[in-house]
């Protein structure tokens, strides 16, 4: 006896190759984009960058120079923006994850959330300038500025810090509870330091989306150019997202290579932050405790 | 009349949202008794052991009706939940470990109702592993994670981790589920001797454990508790209930 194929037979399985190669092909396509972008960032900008660029001031109308006061500009900004996203998100997260029942409330907060996370960045900046700025009276500042930054990182953070405490187990609580300890202690002892890499991972994430962010910050405390560096969050400031835009866009007479000098640093920033992220995520799950 | 029973279940009913886990038990446990509690899966064992520390009130959707009294007490008029749960050392099913070092296992009950004493921790960890059995087997390595140890060695490592809150009531459910025979015996006879200093409940599936331990045994079957009575008798009585003999004749199950 033989098994002979029937047309149908053979039909399926030359769809079979095709669609593998159809599907592979996308995803190698996806590549290209990301190779195309990095490598005529740095055929571009790589002649602009010494370590001068990254340590002085811009120079002659923004057409020479570094970008000494936006790298100093986006680190207060984001520093800041983390000093009141990190403890609203998180402890947001462990009321979440921990506390809520699943009532009228909880769901009303759970779909703020959604929503928070789908407004786009030019409404935050309004936002921002209509709430910070202008009411809480706050003027253009890089605290109204880091303030409108950390509204909008916030769903990212609460997500992942709270599916970060949520993937522990819930028998290591109830034996932490069966012991005696209080929710709090619970929370303490078993939840937190065993999702802190996972919380660390979103917050990173939330960092290199924040740094990239031109909008919200150029509304409500960043500057076009500054002759003097920030002392205090009252004060503007330049930022790196700005920045760029600034010398690609409005410095008609800036070198070609200087907006993707800029650029490129800033991408080198981003690249950082989520490969910092990525060997966190790593390190959690290598590290597992169960 | 004061009550001698260390624990009394007066009408208990379980229920969770409108399902009924457990319905119309009563019963009392004598201080320093190994009562054993039989029962195919389901029929509601281990809501009955989460009644007693009440956990009920970290689960949404579980209702406790009736009373546990611990002590001629009900449970429920401790102000504080957590002393009271503090008395109760709970062996899980699947071995525990939390996610810390041995040694932090151990002494994680007593840091958490603020003791910090260097030596008294170290006595307290050397005290409870040797009771359970395993200190002869991690004394060289109290720093090295909980969850490293093999499933039979978690399960002591939970079992002394309950020591540590020096309980005067011992829950253990179906411990021997993910352990092997020999540790099972083992830790069979260190029940046996903390027997002297508490009261312990026993639920278990294998009803040839609650036949060696126990003293007296309930079944329970479907969220009923069908009988209760020493031990032996369940297994040999004449005039025992026919669902009862059926179940530890291994009839069904
Ligand atoms: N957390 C829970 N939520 C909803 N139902 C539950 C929960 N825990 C147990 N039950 C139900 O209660 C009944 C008794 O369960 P359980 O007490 O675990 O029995 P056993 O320990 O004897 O197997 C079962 O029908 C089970 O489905
Ligand atoms: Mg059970």
């Amino acid at each position: 006896m033989k098994f002979s194929q029937t047309p149908l037979d053979q039909k399926n399985r030359r769809n079979e190759k095709l669609f593998r190669m159809l599907f592979m092909m996308m995803a190698v396509l996806l590549v290209l984009p990301v190779l195309a972008v990095l490598s005529v960032l740095i055929y571009k900008g790589g002649p602009a960058l010494s370590w001068d660029f990254f340590i002085t001031n811009p120079t002659q109308g923004m057409t020479a120079g570094g970008i000494w006061p936006a790298l100093v500009g986006t680190m207060w900004l984001v520093a800041v923006a983390l000093s009141v996203s990190v403890p609203l998100g998180v402890s947001a997260a462990i009321y979440l994850s921990e506390y809520a029942k699943d009532n009228w409330l909880t769901r009303v907060i759970n779909l703020a959330i959604i929503n928070l996370a789908g407004v786009p960045s030019i409404v935050h900046a309004l936002f921002g300038l209509g709430a910070f700025v202008l009411f809480f009276g706050l003027g253009k500042s890089i605290l109204a500025a880091s303030l409108t930054l950390a509204v909008m990182t916030l769903p990212e953070i609460i997500v992942t810090s709270r599916e970060a405490m949520q993937a522990v187990p819930r028998p290591f609580r109830e034996a932490s509870w069966s012991l005696g300890a209080t929710r709090w202690q619970t929370i303490r002892h078993i939840v937190l330091p065993n999702s802190g890499s996972g919380i660390l991972t979103g917050i990173i994430l939330g960092v290199s989306r924040t740094v990239g962010e031109t909008a919200p910050i150029m509304f409500t405390g960043a500057a076009f150019f500054l002759p003097y560096m920030p002392e205090t969050v009252w004060d503007q400031t330049m930022a790196m997202s700005l920045h760029l835009f600034v010398v690609a866009t409005q410095v008609p007479d800036a070198p070609e290579a200087l907006p993707f000098g800029v650029a490129l640093s800033l991408i080198a920033m981003v690249l950082t932050l989520n490969t910092l992220s990525i060997i966190f995520r790593t390190r959690l799950r290598r590290k597992k405790k169960w | 009349m004061v009550s001698t029973a260390k624990l009394e279940f007066r009408d208990l009913s379980i229920r969770y949202g409108s399902e009924t886990a457990l319905e119309g038990v009563n019963l009392s446990i004598k201080p320093n008794e190994i009562f054993g509690i039989i029962g195919p899966a389901n029929s509601g064992k281990t809501s009955f052991l989460r009644s007693i520390n009440r956990m009920d009130e970290m689960t949404t959707g579980m209702k406790v009706g009736g009373s546990v009294l611990l002590d001629g007490t009900d449970v429920r008029a401790w102000r504080n939940v957590f002393a009271l749960r503090s008395r109760i050392g709970v062996v899980f099913p699947l071995p525990v470990g939390l996610p810390m070092t041995i040694r932090q296992n151990v002494t994680m009950a007593p840091r958490m109702k603020g003791i910090k004493n260097k030596a008294v921790l170290e006595e307290l960890v050397e005290r409870c592993l040797r009771r359970a059995a395993l200190w002869d087997e991690v004394k060289d390595r109290l720093d090295s994670l909980g969850s490293m140890l093999s499933g039979g060695q978690q399960q002591r490592l939970t079992i002394a981790r309950a020591l540590s809150q020096e309980p005067d009531i011992l829950l253990l459910d179906e411990f021997s589920i993910a352990v092997d025979p020999v540790t099972t015996m083992r830790i069979e006879d260190v029940l046996k001797e903390l027997k002297e200093e508490m009261t312990i409940v026993l639920v278990t599936n294998l009803v040839q454990q609650a036949r060696r331990l126990a003293d007296r045994t309930a079944f329970f079957l479907n969220g009923k508790c069908i009988e209760i009575g020493e031990t032996e008798d369940l297994f040999t009585s004449d005039s025992r209930d026919p669902l009862t003999r059926d179940y530890v004749e291994g009839r069904f199950g």
